[in-house]
Formats: C-alpha cells, structure tokens, sequence
C-alpha cells in the first residue's frame, strides 16, 4: 500500500458492503450536514441532496443533528464526544444510509464512534451504524456504483485530498473519477495534493503561526497548478485554504466537490469569489 | 537534557521566522519522501513486511521480560556484562563507572539517541571524561552546542554553509585556502580531525538498533563507518540501549532491518550493519577487551499495557518527521526535548511527563500521514489524542480553551437550542459582512484572521432552508 493511503487500525480504506438484496425501492438516506455546512456554506447541502436524488435516492435531513463531536473528541472531551455520538446515532436511526459531505466527519461517525463507545452498552450499535455511514462522493462512486454525473464546469479545476477522506476513508480515485465525467472541465493536479492543508480542526486556532506555515506551502502548491479553482471534499480544509487565497490576494476560486458535482456553481464560490 | 517542551509555542514562531532553517528543512523533506516512496514502491510485499514486523514487535513487547533475561543470559555466556538500569542517572552511573575503572579519559561515541535522552555527554565532560562523537552530524553538532534536529539526521537544520563556518573556527589548525564548500570536503576534513581520535580513546559508545535474545549480539547500522571504528578500536566498548530494543532471534532483526532502512533513507539496507557479541575472543583479529551493555528502563516498562504500550514498537526510522507537516514547519528543536515529529509528541510525555510536553501531542492537524508511513505501524495520532485526553482529566488544558469547548460543547448536545441559537447568529454574522463577505478581523476569532480571512456565511443556515423547503413542499402536496 502506498503512503497515500495508510494501512494501520485507524486509518484503513473502507470497505464497502455490496447492498443486501437489490430492492426496487428508492433507499432512505438521512443526510449528515455537518456543522460547517449548515452554518457556512448550506450550497454544499443542496448539492448533496441533488447528486443523491440524482442517484435515485430519498435524501431526509434529521433536525435532531448538531456537530459529529470531533471538536471535543480531538480536545481529549470524552464525554462530550460520546453524548453527542449517541444523539447523532439516535437522529439516523432509520435511514438505510448515513451521508455526509465531508471525510473527516463522516470518519468520525464511521471510524471513529466504534472506538469512542468501546466498552460500554452503545458499542454494537456504533459498529452497525459505522457500516451505514459514507462519506458523500465515494457513497456515490463506491455503493452506488455512479460512474458520472451530468454536470457542465468551463473551466481548470485543481484537487486537494483532504486528509481524513484520504487516510481514514480511502477517497482519492473516487472524486477525480466523477469530475473526468464533468463536461468542460480540466483537472490540473497541484503537487502534493495529499499533503495537510494546515487546517486540523481546532489547531489551525491553537497554533495559528504553524497552521500559517503549512497552509501557505498549500496556496503556493495550488496557485503552481495554475487552476481557476480549487475543489476539496470537506469545508474546513477549504475555508481555510479559501481565507489565505484570499488574504493573499489570489484569483483562485475555492469550492466544495460537490458543488461541481452537482451543477451548481452559479453561486458565488466561497467567500463570493475572488477579489 | 533540559526540557523546553513548554516553549514550544515560541520556539516554533522563531523556527518558522529562521529563513536559513527554513531553507535547510525545505531541502530535507523533499528528499526523504521521494527517496521512501521509490524504495517502497521497489518491493511489492512491502505492506507484507510492515505487518510481518509489527508482528515480530508486538510478540517480543508480550514476552519483554523473558526476552530480556534470555538476551542477558547469552551476553553473559559471550563474555560481556550487563548493567540493569532503572533511570537515566542509574544509566549514566554505570557508564561512569566503566570508564573510571578503565581510567578513561577520552571516549567515542557513535550516534545514539539513548545517550542523548540520558544527556551523557554533558555528564561525562563534567565528571573529566572528554566524549567525542564521530557521526559526521553528531561531531558538527557537539561542535556548536547543540542537540539533534532529528532523530536520524542530527544537523539537519544546518546548511553546509555553516558547517564550513563551524570548522573554520575550531579546526585551528586548518589551512586557510582549504576548500571546505562540498560535503565531500567537510567530510574529508572530520574524517582527518576524527581518526586520531578513535585510537587515543580508551571506551567506545554506541547504540543499538536491536538486541538479539537468541545470541546476545547487539546490532547497529550506520552509513559512515564510524560505528565500527567507535566499537572495535578502544579497549573498552559500552553499549547503551532502552529495553524495548530486543528482538527473540536473528532472523526478526533482519526482517525488521527491511523496511527501516527504506523507511529511514529510502536505502535497501544502510551501508553497515554491524553485528558484536561479547568482547574478544581468542584468536579473534580484533576487537574490544570489554564489552558492557547497558539496558534503560526510563519509563518504558510503565508504558507497557497501557494506551502508549503500542509506542515501544518503534525502531526510531524518522519516517513519522520525515512526513509530518508540523515538523516540517519547525524543524526538531522546537519540540524543545530529544525526540522530535509525532514519534517524539508521542513518546515525549510517556517520559518526561505530559504536564511538561503537553503542546507536543496538540500541535497535531492529525492528518495521519505518520501513521501511513510508519513500518511498524503504530497509531501515532490515536495515541497523541489519548495524551489529550489525559491532559483534559487533569484540566491541564488552558481556561480559555476549556471554556469554549464547554460553550460548544452545551449546545451540540442540546440541538433544539443549537438550532434556535444558530438560526439567530449565522444570519446576523452574514449581515454583518455586508457586500464585502469576507472577515478581516472578528472578535474571539483571533486565531483564524490573525493569518487568512474568514469567509462569511452565506445567508441563512441550511436547516432553516431545508424546513422551508419541506413545508413547501408539504403545502403544495396539500393543495
């Protein structure tokens, strides 16, 4: 296996389980926003809802959702991280899937959850809800079996694979498969596309200067690809990405996957475009 | 050594701020992924082989102490000694203790982390004992006063500039129209001052990369040669190893020496692979008269069965540094201890404490890169959260941090009130930004603007949306 994509405990590929029997029936996906969307960008939402009805599935959007609980997880908050676990799995209870635009929160509820409720009565229900939880674009390509989408994009696009995607999930061909299909597109790949871009949750704020210094070898990364914009499959990575283009004055344009994905980019890119 | 682990937020600015380590860290991390991935890419059972000595590690680690008794024993029956050592002072002791009784004014030394860890060599020179390192970075470092960068490079941080500097000003004797601009040249000139020096030494020091139960043979690799040198030539040779170094048999080492070199240097093997057992034989053409290892507990055997049990599998190949975008930023000193990158976040405060070394497993993005590299596969970001964890039961973590996450914290748990007190906020900071969308500046968000602007959130949050949606959808199937 290649250093891209790791092999240890924690950060296996997924393995998808083929669907039980092949029903006629539309399948019952309960959407995991994130917070991040759901605050910052719902485009990305709406994208999502649109690629899985597309696909021929049902999309719901529980309300007894809030955050995966990663912020507290990562800052050692056990109890947090695990009250919250609890509440996401009982708000997707019912859905045949679980569905969120973004790696590292749908790491977090798949990969994640299982260890974090180890040892106590939840245990057996993370591990068969960590069966049911995809991450959008690989859910796509990978249980689906979605081999394109109907999308036009003028224009060069550049990929960043966003670590947790990357490492936890085994996302890397799946976007790039999708985004080949897209009519007028270019995919120029940036160097290093699978390095960090600095962002890690809460310590691009507990350590900016260093978070600075590796988000800036990302932006010189992306402006080398000399792309118009730059796609990534979690929102962290890119308003992070996005906020130093932007203080350093770059013309790239910064999206979700997703959007492009989806056709729908004639919202204004994040942060309303470039200068 | 002394621990400046709790400056590692300042020491890590001025790295980032030092354009020269900035330069010196730009060169080393290109060569050492590259060179990795094209020796991994080589050997198809690569993956096989991490496996395989995660395998060999995880059995030893299950059965330490036999195995350590069983090492003893054969290093015992070759006619060597070894000195159980509980603490880095008991460590230091018994090598005191060698040297004087072979009335040692001068020793060699071969690169070891251990006697980094166990701060020999400020020890030695206090108690009248002149150590001189013979690894080509070592030797540059003890020159400036300095401490390794790196656990397999220690002057990484240096450029050849200022080594040529460096041996202009100690190397008095040096002509001054000597080319000293290549590192075959500053090689060649540590070579001539070095050579003496191993024959004037009454005790040689190295490491070990592994101790094998099975012979009591202690094994290092190196690529200079200055190994061999320090181990054969002085009568006396003393080697200092932590217990977590012994492997059962010969045939382990050498399926764990496959993927330390690839992971280390992208080399197949490095250039020696030294193997001693006990001290000279009769008959023997060379070799030492004495032949002492000292075995280190440190802390290690109170990491065993606990969540950082997992740590002593590693074999110290840099390959987690090599990769980490954190150390890439700071360079090894700012980690303010002897062991650097996430190795170093990890094991760092298993051994110094993490009241002390408390940023190191926080100033992680945890993008698991070290972890995919690693060849023994060990979980270094699983274990920096647990560190985290220990930290928040002990509300180690600073009020300010505490306090925010409890704010989120109460909501995210409440989503009711979360969606109440979001469907207010989010619209307001959208108005906020007017035309412009972006945040330059924001309260309580200092460490997000301090570097790159926040974008705005586009307008209402998605749920308040997706409830509009539905209800007009619902109203339009009613009608």
């Amino acid at each position: 296996m290649s250093e891209r994509t790791g092999s240890a405990e924690n950060f296996k590929p997924a393995k998808e389980e083929p669907l039980k029997e092949e029903s006629t029936s539309p399948k019952r996906v309960g959407l995991f926003v994130t917070c991040l969307v759901d605050l910052f960008r719902p485009s990305v939402g709406f994208a999502a809802v649109k690629l899985l009805e597309e696909a021929g599935c049902t999309v719901e959007v529980p309300m007894a959702q809030t955050c995966c609980g990663q912020p507290a997880y990562n800052s050692g908050d056990r109890e947090d991280a695990a009250a919250i676990a609890r509440q996401t799995m009982e708000a997707f209870e019912e859905f045949d899937y679980v569905v969120a635009p973004s790696g590292s929160c749908a790491g977090m509820l798949k990969k994640h959850y299982p260890s974090l409720l180890k040892g106590t009565p939840f245990e057996a229900r993370a591990e068969a809800f960590s069966g049911r939880v995809h991450e959008l674009v690989s859910f796509l390509v990978d249980v689906l079996g979605v081999t394109g989408v109907p999308a036009r994009h003028e224009g060069s696009v550049t990929y960043h694979d966003s670590c947790s995607g990357l490492r936890e999930l085994g996302i890397e061909k799946q976007p790039r498969k999708l985004l080949s299909s897209v009519e007028g597109l270019e995919l120029r790949e940036m160097q290093n596309s699978d390095v960090c871009c600095g962002f890690g949750g809460t310590f691009c704020v507990k350590y900016p200067d260093i978070s600075n210094k590796i988000v800036e070898e990302k932006t010189a990364s992306i402006e080398k690809a000399g792309a118009a914009t730059l796609l990534a499959g979690d929102l962290g990575c890119l308003m992070n990405m996005a906020g130093k283009l932007h203080r350093q004055g770059s013309s790239v344009e910064v999206r979700h996957v997703a959007e492009v994905l989806a056709g729908m980019t004639d919202k204004p890119a994040i942060g309303g475009g470039g200068r | 050594m002394e621990i400046q682990s709790p400056q590692f937020r300042e020491k890590a600015r001025k790295a980032i701020a030092d354009e020269q380590l900035q330069r010196a860290m730009g060169k080393a991390k290109i060569g050492f992924v590259g060179k990795r991935k094209k020796a991994v890419d080589a050997l198809p059972e690569f993956e096989d082989l991490r496996s395989s000595a995660r395998a060999i590690k995880d059995h030893t680690l299950e059965h330490l102490d036999l195995y350590l008794e069983a090492y003893e024993r054969k290093v015992i029956a070759s006619g060597g000694q070894v000195h159980w050592a509980e603490t880095a002072e008991d460590a230091r002791q018994a090598v005191l203790g060698i040297c004087r009784a072979a009335g040692a004014r001068t020793v060699t030394k071969g690169k070891s982390m251990i006697t980094e860890e166990i701060a020999l060599n400020d020890f030695l020179e206090k108690e009248g004992v002149r150590p001189v390192e013979t690894d080509l970075g070592e030797y540059i470092i003890q020159l400036r006063g300095e401490h390794p960068s790196h656990i397999i490079g220690p002057a990484l941080h240096l450029n050849k500039e200022q080594v040529e500097e460096d041996f202009r000003r100690v190397h008095t004797e040096l002509p001054a129209g000597r080319d000293l601009s290549q590192p075959e040249s500053l090689l060649g000139e540590a070579r001539h001052i070095l050579r003496p020096q191993y024959f004037q030494a009454d005790v040689g020091i190295t490491g070990a990369n592994f101790l094998v139960a099975e012979t009591g043979t202690s094994i290092i690799v190196t690529n200079e040669g200055n190994g061999d040198l320090t181990q054969t030539l002085p009568r006396v040779h003393i080697v200092v190893a932590s217990i977590e170094k012994v492997v059962p048999t010969l045939e382990d080492a050498s399926q764990i020496l496959r993927v330390l070199a690839r992971s280390a240097t992208g080399q197949d093997m490095s250039v020696y692979t030294t193997l001693s057992t006990g001290p000279r034989r009769p008959g023997d053409p060379d070799g030492p008269d004495e032949y002492h290892v000292i075995l280190l507990d440190n802390g290690r055997s109170s990491m065993l069965g606990t969540e950082f049990h997992e740590m002593l599998r590693c074999i110290r190949c840099g390959a987690c540094m090599n990769h980490c975008p954190v150390y890439h930023a700071v360079g090894g000193h700012a980690y303010g201890w002897v062991y650097p990158g996430p190795m170093g976040s990890v094991l760092t405060p298993s051994l110094v404490g993490v009241d002390k070394a408390g940023h190191l497993p926080n100033a992680s993005t945890f993008c698991g890169r070290c972890e995919s590299v690693c060849p023994m596969q060990i979980p270094l970001p699983r274990m920096m959260r647990h560190w985290r964890e220990r930290e928040f039961e002990r509300g180690l973590n600073p009020a300010t941090q505490r306090f925010g996450l409890g704010f989120w914290a109460f909501f995210a748990r409440r989503p009711g009130l979360y969606r109440l007190a979001t469907s207010m906020a989010i619209p307001a900071l959208s108005g906020l930004a007017g035309r412009e969308r972006w945040f330059r500046s924001l309260p309580f968000a200092g460490g997000w603007t301090r570097h790159r602007d926040l974008p705005a959130p586009e307008s209402r949050t998605f749920m308040q949306q997706w409830r509009d949606r539905e209800a007009l959808k619902q109203r339009g199937k009613m009608a």
